[in-house]
Parts: structure tokens; sequence; C-alpha cells
């Protein structure tokens, strides 16, 4: 496992996300009212809104572009909506906080 | 084999009998129903709430097509029968479709009386029986002109409060001295006429109606004695006779109506008739409670069971104008060997009256205050001696045995076999059993279970009342649309707790009313977030996280993830330095696209987030604020230009619209604000299609509000004519203020205006100053914290987060 390191756990607003760009696009990097992180790629599965820009309440996100509900801890869409999409491995070390890239690499391959 | 049942008519009474006898005989015959309306059946004692706009079509049907599939049944819409052949066993339709019966019921109802004076058909007179009479007003009241309303019964109030809710401009003439004579004494008549006046209709009673004139449509009305009432629609709802031709024409028994046996039956064995056209042991019904009676028999009769008898029942009238309480039951006519117990509180608008003969009451009229109907109702069915509780009997039920005045306890008190919904006849025993029985939580249930308040809906608070009784805190008060699905409480609710508890942040908002989840959801978040700077502008702080993401960067997100821009340009007036700038930002960050919106602005669309600080700075340069095209809050104020080029301006209309907009950017609000001010009646603004709009005339500034023109089409509604530039400000300003206060979130002003009444508003804005003035203080002091412009802020580096990525990463390593 290749941990990256992003940033500080204070760079992500409570209840919201960043961006982490990489070569195959963005990563959307949340943080949850009581600080669990998770990473997501920032694209719904639906019709690709950036889940990066979404309200963030308990566990998942709400796209921006049509309301979908997407699970941060699954990556699947929650209520009747069907998708999914994936999620990546966060490490929290203290206050900084490490992505797992290799996770990309295996997509690309 | 089965047998051919047709039914002729397709109201509430052969709906019900359906009900009944798919129940009972299921399977026994193949339906076939000819309805001469080209519809489903629907509650026809709703087109009242469906007039005055409380209610929609849709929420009236009773069966959709679904049902009538469902069951196997074949409704011809729009089909009318024009002939039975008794002997060849079959009916005819205008269509030419031929049906053979087995069983036949007729039941086609009632027609309106038309007086027939000169000019009665005229076009622009209408009567009040079904949904096309109800659309045809309301479309006519699109003109908001004047209406006379012929006939002061049940019926003509409830047309003329329907016609004054949709804004028209209405006159009841009665041809009694007083109104509802035959369900109401004059006292109680009286009572009622002066609410129905407070409400802005006119009445004029002992009127007799002369002739209808105008020329080629209804222009007037003239009464006997010379009086001259302008009209551009005219709603006969002087009352209704069975409507029996066709059954007389086949050669059936007709009286006044159908003439049926108590088992509904014809002298032809093989015809029934119900409803409005039958009449049985000499009397015709009109109301709903002793159709369904009816109808209960003839399915019980069609299904072999030939016991089952009609029983006359005196019915409660209830009128169904919101606001005025009135109930009446029995016979109230003075006589010497009656005594009567009258209460009368003037200043609470109440009015009793007991008609009791024997110690036994024959006769009840509640006017203002009706909850003891039921048991009043109770008390003459039974024909309970009264004589040990004559004293307190008027106070009602809960007087009795010195309990105290608890409206659960009079519910609690009530035997079993008490009557609670006049329409269906269902008694207590029967919903509180149903209750426990089924387990029913909602209103909905036990409509569906029971029929409980299913008709009028007037007694919905008493079913309710029970429900609580039965299940306490289980019960699941329906009424009220939850925010979300993470609380059990309303819009309306939450915003009076947020203000009564003093709850100033969204934790404590969701720790005081018990959110069921720890942190809400996207519906339930922007609102409360909305609310709480709404109420607590000086207090609150802002919850960025808690807003859509287009108020939180301040511009509008597109379907590829980018960016649209829109900077404010006052009343829509722009110049030379503006437009230069806008080319430069356009060209040095290479913004794909640039657009004029509707609301006089320029939009341009396609830029990166990264980009938009950088943009906004080179904006800021140039003297551009935010134009918030992206908030719910004050949009855009579009101008024509007015009396300074204009040859037809009466005003500075564009003046007008950029001090409007100067004094109010920056506000939010439930849902956009767009606004427009129009320098003449020409009206190059389309100001009459804006959440709040101004027609400038010679005399002043015309401010209209509630139009819109999306979703919904719907004109402005007019609240009023104001002299100068400063009053029309204020009442502008006052009035979104009062929206601002009142509306749901995302409720946008037409919507929230068709909620609480126009007149309320007009009431509150035009009439009351000092109401005027407080709602504008407070959206002054409100304006304090508000007008902050949001790109400054940005470009000064608040948020910087928004813009950048955390991180890059993984480029290094893509390379190698």
């Amino acid at each position: 496992m290749n941990w990256i390191a992003i940033g500080f756990l204070s760079d992500i607003p409570r209840r919201g996300a960043r961006c982490v760009a990489t070569p195959e696009g963005k990563v959307a990097v949340f943080r949850t009212q009581d600080d669990q992180v998770y990473a997501i790629d920032d694209h719904c599965p639906h019709k690709g809104g950036p889940l990066s820009q979404g309200i963030v309440h308990g566990a998942a996100v709400t796209c921006p572009l049509h309301n979908w509900v997407i699970s941060l801890e699954t990556g699947r869409a929650l209520g009747a909506d069907e998708g999914a999409v994936r999620t990546i491995p966060v490490r929290i070390e203290g206050e900084r906080l490490f992505i797992a890239l290799e996770a990309l690499a295996c997509r690309a391959a | 084999m089965t047998e051919k049942l047709v039914i002729i008519g397709n109201g509430m009474a052969p709906g019900r009998m359906l009900e009944h006898l798919l129940e009972q005989a299921p399977g026994r015959y193949t339906v076939t129903i000819f309805n001469a309306e080209p519809r489903v059946n629907y509650d026809r004692i709703m087109l009242s709430p469906v007039l005055s706009g409380e209610k929609a079509y849709e929420e009236i049907i009773i069966h959709g097509d679904g049902w009538y599939i469902k069951h196997g049944i074949t409704l011809y819409k729009g089909h009318k029968i024009i002939a039975i052949d008794r002997e060849a066993k079959t009916v005819t339709s205008d269509h030419g479709v031929t049906e053979p019966y087995d069983k036949l019921v007729i039941a086609t109802g009632s027609v309106p009386f038309i007086i027939p004076v000169p000019g009665h058909d005229l076009p622009g007179v209408l009567t009040y029986r079904d949904l096309d009479d109800v659309q045809a007003m309301m479309l006519a009241a699109q003109s908001r002109a004047k209406a006379v309303v012929i006939g002061g019964g049940l019926l003509g109030l409830e047309a003329a409060a329907g016609l004054n809710a949709q804004g028209m401009d209405v006159t009841v003439l009665h041809v009694m001295p007083t109104l509802m004579e035959r369900q109401l004494d004059p006292a109680a008549g009286y009572l009622l006429q002066r609410a129905v006046e407070q409400r802005g209709i006119k009445v004029i009673t002992k009127a007799n109606t002369q002739a209808i004139t105008g020329n080629g449509k209804v222009g007037q009305v003239e009464l006997a004695d010379g009086t001259i009432i302008p009209a551009t629609l005219v709603v006969m709802a002087v009352g209704i006779r069975p409507n029996s031709a066709l059954a007389k024409q086949a050669g059936i028994a007709v009286n006044r109506g159908i003439v049926v046996d108590a088992g509904m039956r014809s002298n032809d064995p093989d015809i029934y008739a119900l409803g409005e056209c039958a009449e049985v042991n000499g009397q015709v019904y009109g109301l709903v409670a002793p159709l369904y009676e009816m109808a209960r028999v003839a399915a019980s009769q069609l299904a072999g069971n030939e016991a089952a008898a009609f029983v006359h029942l005196d019915t409660p009238t209830k009128l169904k104008v919101t606001g005025i309480d009135l109930f009446s039951l029995g016979d109230f006519a003075e006589g010497e060997d009656r005594q009567e117990i009258v209460l009368r509180d003037a200043a609470a608008g109440v009015y009793k009256r007991l008609v009791l003969k024997d110690d036994r009451i024959i006769g009840t009229v509640l006017y203002g205050e009706t909850a003891d109907g039921a048991w009043f109702n109770d008390l003459k069915k039974k024909q309970t001696d009264i004589s040990e509780m004559r004293d307190t009997l008027i106070f009602g039920q809960s007087y009795q045995g010195g309990a105290p005045l608890d409206p659960m306890a009079a519910v609690a008190a009530l035997p079993d076999d008490a009557e609670i919904c006049g329409c269906n006849g269902v008694c207590k025993g029967k919903i509180t059993g149903a209750v426990t029985a089924k387990g029913l939580t909602s209103l909905d249930d036990v409509r569906a279970h029971t029929k409980a308040s299913a008709s009028c809906g007037s007694c919905t608070g008493l079913v309710e009342k029970l429900m609580v009784l039965t299940i306490g805190d289980k019960y699941n008060p329906a009424a009220v649309q939850p925010m979300c699905g993470c609380t059990t409480l309303g819009h309306d609710e939450v915003r009076r707790l947020i203000v009564a508890k003093r709850l100033k942040t969204i934790p404590a908002v969701m720790q005081e009313l018990e959110w069921k989840t720890s942190c809400g959801c996207a519906k339930c978040r922007p609102a409360l977030n909305y609310y709480l700077v709404c109420d607590w502008p000086d207090d609150y702080a802002d919850d960025y996280q808690s807003r859509f993401i287009n108020e939180r960067v301040h511009a509008n997100i597109q379907k590829d993830g980018t960016y649209s821009v829109v900077p404010r340009m006052w009343g829509g007036v722009t110049n030379a330095a503006e437009l230069r700038a806008i080319a430069d930002v356009v060209d040095k960050f290479e913004i794909p696209m640039v657009k004029v919106t509707g609301g006089q602005r320029i939009d341009m669309l396609g830029i990166r987030k990264e980009d938009l600080p950088a943009v906004w700075a080179d904006l800021g340069q140039a003297g551009f604020v935010s134009g918030h095209a992206y908030a719910k809050g004050l949009r855009t104020v579009k101008t024509c230009v007015g009396s300074d080029w204009c040859r037809f301006g009466t005003q500075d209309s564009t003046g007008l619209g950029i001090r409007i907009e100067k004094f109010m950017w920056g506000s939010w609000t439930p849902a956009k604000v767009k606004m427009a001010v129009s320098g003449c009646p020409r009206n190059c603004a389309e100001a009459t299609c804006k959440d709040v709009g101004v027609i400038c005339v010679d005399s002043g500034y015309e401010i209209h509000f509630a139009g819109a023109a999306g979703l919904d089409i719907k004109g402005t509604e007019v609240l009023g004519l104001v002299k100068t530039e400063d009053e029309a400000l204020e009442h502008i300003v006052a009035l979104t203020q009062m929206y601002r206060e009142q509306g749901r979130y995302l409720e946008r002003i037409y919507k929230w205006a068709k909620r609480i009444g126009i007149p309320e508003i007009k009431r509150q804005i035009m009439d009351d100053g000092e109401k005027r003035k407080a709602y504008y203080d407070r959206f002054v002091f409100s304006q304090k914290f508000a007008q902050v412009d949001p790109w400054s802020e940005r470009v000064s580096g608040k948020d910087k987060h928004e813009f950048r990525p955390m991180a890059s990463v993984g480029f290094a390593q893509a390379a190698e």
C-alpha cells in the first residue's frame, strides 16, 4: 500500500470536503461532523457531478447536481438510486492525512 | 355467468354503492358505467375548496382510473345516456353505444335550477354543479372583475367565498330576508351575513332578480327595485331539482324525483335509482349522508339482501367556508309546544340555539363554535331527556358534571355510538375500533378504513382527537408534511419554535426539537440555516456547510462542474467601462460563453472553480459586485427606461428599480425573488409575472406580487396603489419581510401568498401601518449584516480552501 500525504485534518471544514488532484482525476476527501475522514472519486455515478461540492450529512454526501445521496463509507448510492463510486483508503496519523494512491494505479492497470 | 349491471351516472352515490357491492358480492356483476361528465368519480363536496384554491382537482378524486381497471369496470366517460329500452333491457348513449343490462341503476343526480329571467342564457351565466363550472369560474376570476352570485344558501355562499378568494369583487343576491334561511334562524343568518361581509363580499337580501343584461354577454344584473349591479360573471345557485327526465321518458314512475321504495327499487323491478334523482317516501335529498345511506341500501339489495331499507335521518348542515363555523340540525321553527335555550356571546361571535320539545332536543343551530354539534346531535337522535342538565346544556358537554372545559374530555365522554362523521355515518366506536384492531396511526389510514372525515373533512379535528385518545403518542398527525425524514415537524412548526424557544444554532434546533438524525440532511440543513439567518440576523453565524454549493461559492454550478458568474447591473443598466471590463475578463480567462439573461444581466459561463476569485478580483476593479444570481435571495430588478426616455413613461421606473435593488440586495429569502418596475401599463419590464412588480401610473405606483413564470405561470395579484416612490419602497420591503418571516424554505412568493391568503397580506401591508413599519424596520436591521459583497470578501481571502485543491499528488509517480 502506497500511502501519500495530502495535508492536514484542519484543511477540510467539518461537514465539508476538499479535492486532491491526481493523474486520473479528482479525489474528494470528506470530513464529517465527528471528524471521520473518507475519500471517494469526485464523480457521481449518476451524471458525473462533483461530489466534493455537495452537502455532507452524517457519513453521506448529497450530489449538487441532482441530489443523489452517496454513502461515504461504501461509495454506494443510498435510497432508491443505484450506482457506486470508488472508495479510496484513508489513514489519519495524528493531524496528517494520507490516501492510498495504489488503488488508483490498480484501476489504471 | 355473471349478470350485467349498468349504471347511469358516476357521482358519489353510485361510486359508494359500487364500493359496498364489490365488498359484498365480488364478481357477481359485470359493471358498466356511463358518465356524462368526461372524468372519474370525484368528491363533489370538495368543489368549494377547489374553487377557493385550497385544494387541487387531483386531491378530490375518489376513484382514479386505476380503480376501474382493477375492478374490471367499464367506464364510458363523456357518454350521456339518451334512451332506456325497458323491453329490450338496453341503454343507448349519445355516442351510439348500446349496452344490455340485467339490472340498471339510475344515478343521474340533479340539475341546477335556473331562474327563467331574461338574459339567463347569456354567456357568463354559470351554475355551480360540477368541475366544469368550477373551472369556468376560476377562468372568469382571472379577470378580477365583478361577480354576482344569485342564491344565499349553502352552495351560493361557498361559491361566493371561493370567487372572493380568487380575487373577484362578489355580490350575493338572496331573495329571502336572511341567508341560509332553511338551515339557520334569523339571528344566526344575521351573524353569518356579517361574517361574509367582513370578507369583502357584498350581500343584498330581499333581492328580486329581474333581468340579466349585457351586450352579447353578461354586463349587469337588474333587480326589481331598480338596483343595477355591474357583473361579468353570474353564478346561479338557487337550488337543484332531481334529474329524472330520462326515467320519465322510459315510462318509470316519477314524481319530484324517480319514485323508489325503501329498497331503492323503482316500479320496474330491474331498475333502481339512487342519489339526488331518487325520491323515497316523498322526500328527495341533497346532502351526502342520506345519499350514502341510499348507496348502502342499493348495494345490499343488488347483493341479494332484500331486507335492506332506507331510513330517514336528519342530517346536520355545515358550511365549508374557511373561518366560518356553522352547524345546523333538525327543526327550529318556533311553536307553542316548544322552548328554546339561546346563548349569545357577541364579542366572541358565538350564537347557539337549542329548540326543545317535551324536554328533548329537536333542533340545533350553532354559529361560531360548533364543537358540541356531535353531542347535541347524539342527544337528539337518542331522544335523551335533558331536564336535569337543562341549566348548563347550552354550554356543551364539557360543562356537564362539573368537568373542566377540555375538548379532549368532551370527545372522550362521547358514547361509542355517537356520530362523528355525518357525511359517511361513522360513529365513534367504529373509528376507535378500527384504529385498535388494524393498528392505524395516521388520518389517511382511518379515512381509508372507515371513511370518517373522508368527504367534507369538517370532522377531521374530532377524528384526530379520537386517534390521540385511542393510541396517544403513536398518532402521526399526517396533516402536517414533515420538513424531511429527519423530523416529524413541518416547516411552520419549526419556524415557530425557533422563535419561541429562541434557538440560535442548527445543533440547538436539532437538540431541542428532537431531530432523528445526528446532523440532518441536504433538505433540512439549508432550510434551518435560512430560518436562523432570517430570525437572528445579528446573532446567528451563517453555517456555510449547510448551504447549497452555489451559495457557498457565490456562483452557479453547471453540469460539467464549472461555474457561471453574473455581476450585478443595478436595474439592468450598464456602461462602456463595465462592458469593457467584462470583455477583458472573458478574454483573460478564456470564458467559453457569454449570455444575456432574462433578468437583464450578463452571464459568463464555463469558469473553472479555481479561477473564480481572480475573475471576481478583475470584475471588482471595475466596480462590480456579486449579482446573487445563485441565491435564494434578491436576484434582479428589471426595469424599462421610464420617463427619462420613453414617450409613454409616467414615472422614473429605472430609478425606482435601481433604488429598490440597492436597498434590498444581499437579503436572503425563502426562495429566489425576482422583481421588475415598468414605467407605464404597457409593462415592458414584464412586472406582472414577477415575485414583486411595480407598474407606474400617472397617479403613482401600483404594487404587484405573487406572479410566476416558471413551472407555473401566474399573473400577479395587486397589493395596492401608493402615491410616492418612498411609499412604494416601504410597502415592497415590508411585503418581502413578511414573506421572509413566514415563507417555507424554497416556497416562492406566489405559493406563500396562496397559503396565507391575499386579503390577509393586503391587510397587514396596506391597511395596518404599524405592522408595515415593523416589518420594514426588521428588514432594515437585517440588511446591516447582510449587505456585504461576498465576492470582494473572497478576493480578500475568505474561504480560500473552497477554491484550491487540497493537494496534487501522483503526477511525479505517473511520469516515472
